[in-house]
């Protein structure tokens, strides 16, 4: 398995790597933790004429916060992300998710921004940073932008950055005290999702005072389970709202087909998922 | 004085080559380098059939570090045939194999052309500047469909997509009553179709093959199971003398079956080398082993079953299809038919017919892989009483007793014609009930159903035997197979004491060395840490069957221990001489010779040093200890137990969890308890996994859509539950060790427990099957009477999916 011949560039900076980018025009890819593409670039499913690695750019690395979002450096590792305390205070349903993401050897070195870039629908942190209204933050040669989670996911594995732009940073506003759970459904254990779920809510007094539902491999992209979260919002937390809730999981999802399951197949598991990650969140 | 030594077979002791094997600290094929050492990589059909219609490789030989551009055209003179040694039939239609296809690929991952170069990257980087043109032909995957009047075939020249049509008879072979007035007068008849899928053996280590062309003999080191076959093999195919061919398998990562081969890279290795004078290597990707290393199983199996109202059966019809693939193999063809004998089972059969008709098809050949016919045979018999449980509304353990030999009917000729030596099917069910509570279960079960519980419970059971130690040459010549089924050993004795065993039986992990340390510690009275194994290579080791079937303890060890008592004979005769007494007044124990009623004795170490010397020896006797042997078994081995398995499947995902394993297996005396539990443990996990995890897939055109671990899905321990494993202990009568195999057991009994147990759960729902592997969607599926419909189309995860989305 030996990957075409590239040209490698290993920025230091942002700038650096941007620079990179455009100086290497439409071929180019971003290295960041390799996990999806290096076995690509082996299996030569792939052949850019340039690999930009962004691993030694400090900036690019660690968790912060700011007073309304815990901002999540794209270059974080999921093993940093899921032990990180900001997250679990802040961004619980991030940690539960990334929790569940392939092996303890993936999670040492696959990160939180490549992930999000690679774009695969079964890759589990989409969902949730769908549901939590994250904002990715983007740079390219005409400075800064930033990208609601909502607008960046365009298809299987497509996003609006452009050939000459990496995203750098991921601000997930705060849901302080929120009730989280990732209910993953795969055949082994480190396989993707075949359909996932992940909620947040805020209860309060007993009432669901806000709710998130993400769902993962629902569609080409993440998808929000809206009618889920209006089925639960002033309601209370008891087991009859969340399981009627749950029946809301499938509308407006558009689930593909593969050997591990059919459309009517995922949407029967978007429903009974919904329905255990909630059950789960309120009571543990 | 002797002290007590306490003897080593039986010691749970670890193995002695682990420390190596795991750090990868070791001669693996692919870690060895030579000097001037050149890389061979493989251009692949993408196609699975068509004709080659040109092939460029200009631009290819032009490259950086090339130094050879190879097609099959140039090739069509030397390469000869890849070799089938297993003519089922006098009629067997076998098309011509050559390893570098000439003009037509029949199946997509094909040899269509090598480049060797001077680093494996210019050889890769080669490969994609070789332009070929292919004419598609007509693809056939189905094998119901291959056998239709007009389907269009996989090998014009043969005119026929069947390669061979077996049969055994128990009326016309004289061993018991005709089938089919069993199941006119059958009171109940149950008819099923089972498919035993595909599946890819999936060895940890890819295959490597490194052939040196610079010395007086050829050497060739292969990641292989069968080196002595290999190098046979290699002289009768390509004409080169055996005695100038040496092959060695050094350390080998795994084969379950699939190193059980002659490779078409084997012969490119050696061809290439010996065309341009210097070393070449070449090691697999995964995904080539995935779609090129032979596949396993897939079968579909029609079976009918008849028996009378109280359970016992009175006979069974098999009638199979079994999937080639495009070429025979090594014993391709023969790999249903090990299973010929096994449909019965543990049972008083009294009327069997089977059948086969082998197929061919356009898709990466079939052979050996863990249990090789066994399975399936074991699978369909142990599913069958459970319908015929559920069909006489009793339990299907009831069943079962009803029918197997009594432990006091040993030994029991079976309706095949074969001896069973021993065996106690009571003792281990029994012990396998109470370790799994079975009682609690079913009680458990019937409440979960009253309550209609979202997840139900199931048990499964599988009361398995199998024929193992490959065998008895004259059974082999029976069956028309190409070679005998004995194994070689021998035993030097160094001049220090320390002892060198070579055995023909070249292990690939099972640890071999530490388990003939152990026998032949206790043999000569040796220290353990004083014996040295060595395998796997023509020069040190000239005779040799190889491992597989398990064969190795049970054929390989008995050698062992033959050559042992020679060398203890010729000791004798030479410690009589220097003890001064007649060879009756001695006796031999702990690795000592003692005049009997006397202080005096002399060490098996002394006796080395005094032969090793030779200066006064007994008139006429050769100054050696060393002995060899080869031992050919007078019968299988039949290991046999009971594997009870708890399921609970989630009525709403369809998601199965294994609750509870247990098993009680019956594998005669045991060298070594920890082996015998690991080998039981992973032979679990690769039964397990066939019902639940792995399944080779193509699609339309023949392309393998499973070709890497994020799409062929093996479980890790994460996925498996802790077993509960236990034994029960009746010596084979057959070998003097009283040992049988384990290698395969565990593979052959869980798959058909866990699938029994699945559908036990949902019986009660109106399901009486479910396609292997169990997959939630399936389960889900029948559970809702609905087909699942995994034909696919696009979803996320899975390479298969970044391959999909790039594009």
């Amino acid at each position: 398995m030996i990957p075409s011949a590239f040209d490698y560039a290993r920025p230091s900076t942002v700038e650096e790597a941007v620079q990179a980018l455009v100086d290497a025009g439409e071929d180019a890819k971003v290295l960041a933790g390799g996990q999806s593409l290096l076995p690509v670039l082996r299996m030569r499913l792939a052949a850019p004429t340039v690999v930009v690695d962004i691993g030694r750019v400090p900036e690019l690395r660690g968790i912060t916060e700011d007073a309304d979002n815990v901002v999540i450096g794209a270059m974080t590792t999921h093993y940093d992300v899921a032990r990180d305390h900001l997250v679990q205070d802040h961004a619980s349903l991030i940690a539960r998710a990334t929790e569940t993401v392939a092996d303890p050897q993936i999670r040492h070195r696959g990160t939180f921004g490549g992930s999000l870039a690679h774009a695969d629908p079964a890759g589990d942190l989409l969902a949730p940073a769908l549901a939590l209204g994250a904002v990715m933050v983007v740079a390219g040669p005409n400075g800064r932008r930033e990208v609601p989670a909502s607008e960046f996911f365009v298809d299987y594995f497509t996003t609006t950055l452009a050939a000459d732009e990496l995203l750098v940073a991921v601000k997930v506003p705060k849901h302080t005290g929120w009730l989280s759970h990732y209910e993953k459904f795969n055949r082994v254990a480190q396989a993707w999702s075949i359909v996932a779920v992940g909620v947040s809510l805020r209860v309060s007094g007993g009432q669901i005072a806000d709710a998130r539902v993400g769902l993962t491999n629902m569609a080409s992209v993440p998808v929000r389970a809206v009618g889920v979260e209006q089925a639960l919002i002033g309601q209370p937390a008891g087991a009859d709202v969340l399981r009627a809730a749950a029946e809301h999981a499938a509308e407006g999802t558009s689930p593909g087909s593969d050997g591990n399951g059919d459309a009517a197949y995922r949407s029967q598991l978007a429903k009974v998922l919904t329905g255990r990650a909630l059950s789960m969140a309120v009571g543990g | 004085m002797t002290a007590t030594v306490e003897p080593e077979v039986g010691k749970s002791r670890r193995r002695k080559e682990d420390a190596r094997l795991i750090t990868g600290r070791t001669r693996w094929t692919d870690n060895i380098a030579l000097p001037g050492m050149l890389h061979m990589a493989i251009l692949r059909s993408p196609a699975a059939h068509a004709r080659i219609a040109a092939i460029d490789t200009s631009a290819a030989k032009g490259m950086s570090g090339v130094l050879a551009v190879v097609t099959g055209a140039d090739l069509a003179e030397e390469q000869g045939s890849l070799p089938c040694a297993w003519a089922i039939t006098p009629d067997m239609k076998n098309p011509p194999h050559p390893a570098l296809a000439v003009d037509t690929v029949h199946y997509a991952g094909e040899a269509v052309a090598v480049v060797v170069a001077r680093s494996s990257a210019e050889a890769q980087d080669a490969l994609e500047a070789i332009d070929v043109d292919y004419d598609d032909l007509p693809v056939v995957l189905d094998m119901e469909a291959a056998i239709a009047d007009d389907a269009p075939l996989v090998h014009e020249s043969l005119g026929t997509n069947k390669n061979a049509l077996w049969v055994f008879d128990s009326a016309e072979a004289g061993t018991g009553g005709s089938v089919d007035e069993a199941i006119a007068a059958g009171e109940v008849v149950i008819e099923r179709k089972y498919r035993q899928q595909r599946l890819i053996p999936a060895f940890m280590e890819p295959r490597s093959v490194l052939c040196d062309p610079t010395g007086e003999q050829f050497t060739l080191w292969s990641a292989t199971q069968i080196p002595h076959i290999l190098r046979l093999m290699l002289a009768l195919t390509l004409g080169v003398p055996e005695h100038k061919i040496r092959v060695i398998a050094p350390d080998v990562g795994g084969g379950f079956g699939g190193k059980l081969q002659v490779t078409p890279e084997e012969l490119l290795v050696f061809l290439l080398a010996r065309r341009l004078g210097k070393p070449v290597k070449y090691t697999e990707t995964r995904s080539e082993a995935m779609a090129t290393a032979h596949h396993g199983r897939d079968q579909i199996q029609r079976l009918t079953l008849s028996a009378r109202r109280d359970g016992t059966i009175t006979g069974l019809k098999v009638d199979l299809l079994a999937d080639m693939g495009a070429y025979l193999s090594l014993v391709t063809p023969g790999i249903p038919i090990l299973g010929a004998f096994m449909y019965n089972a543990i049972y008083k059969i009294p009327a069997y017919r089977f059948s086969c008709t082998n197929v061919f098809t356009n898709k990466v050949m079939t052979d050996a892989y863990r249990g090789a016919g066994r399975p399936e045979a074991t699978f369909a018999i142990e599913r069958l009483m459970d319908e015929l449980a559920a069909e006489l509304e009793l339990d299907p353990m009831e069943v079962r007793e009803r029918n197997w030999i009594r432990h006091e009917e040993f030994p029991f000729t079976t309706v095949c014609g074969l001896t069973y030596d021993s065996g106690n099917y009571e003792a281990a069910t029994d012990k396998a009930k109470e370790l799994f509570d079975y009682d609690g279960l079913r009680r458990e079960q019937l409440e979960r159903r009253e309550r209609g519980d979202a997840v139900q419970l199931g048990v499964g059971i599988s009361t398995f035997t199998e024929m193992c130690g490959l065998a008895p040459s004259r059974v082999l010549g029976s069956l028309s197979y190409g070679a005998g089924g004995w194994e070689h050993a021998a035993i030097r004795m160094l001049p220090s004491g320390k002892v060198e065993v070579v055995t023909g039986s070249s292990p690939h992990g099972q640890g071999h060395e530490t388990a003939w340390s152990q026998i032949v510690a206790d043999q000569l009275g040796v220290p353990f840490e004083d014996v040295e194994v060595l395998h796997g290579d023509t020069q040190s080791s000239h005779k040799g069957m190889d491992t597989y079937g398990s064969r190795s303890l049970t054929v390989g060890a008995i050698a062992v221990v033959k050559a042992a008592d020679k060398v203890i004979a010729k000791a004798r005769r030479i410690a009589a001489h220097m003890l001064e007494c007649g060879e009756d007044d001695l006796d031999f124990a702990g690795g000592r010779f003692t005049v009997r009623g006397t202080d005096k004795g002399a060490g098996i170490g002394d006796i080395a040093l005094a032969v090793f010397a030779a200066h006064d020896l007994p008139d006429g006797v050769e100054p050696s200890l060393d002995s060899e042997a080869t031992f050919d078994p007078e019968n299988f081995s039949f290991p046999h137990g009971t594997h009870l398995c708890a399921t609970e499947v989630d009525t709403e995902t369809g998601r199965v969890t294994i609750r509870k394993y247990v098993c009680v297996d019956d594998v005669g005396k045991v060298v070594n308890p920890l082996i015998v539990e690991g080998q039981v443990h992973g032979g679990l996990a690769q039964g397990i996994a066939q019902a639940l995890f792995e399944e080779a897939v193509h699609d339309e055109n023949g392309t393998l859509t499973t070709g890497t671990f994020a799409d062929y899905l093996l479980p890790s321990a994460a996925d498996l539950p802790s077993f509960v494993t236990d034994r029960t202990e009746t010596p084979s009568t057959t070998n003097p060790l009283g040992v049988k195999g384990v290698g395969e057991a565990g593979t052959i009994a869980s798959t058909p427990a866990v699938v029994n147990a699945i559908v036990d759960a949902v019986r009660h729902l109106g399901v009486d099957d479910i396609e292997m592997p169990c997959t939630p969607f399936r389960v889900w599926s029948a559970i809702h009477g609905r087909t699942a419909d995994t034909s696919g189309g696009q979803a996320g995860g899975g390479l298969g999916s970044i391959q999909g989305g790039l594009q």
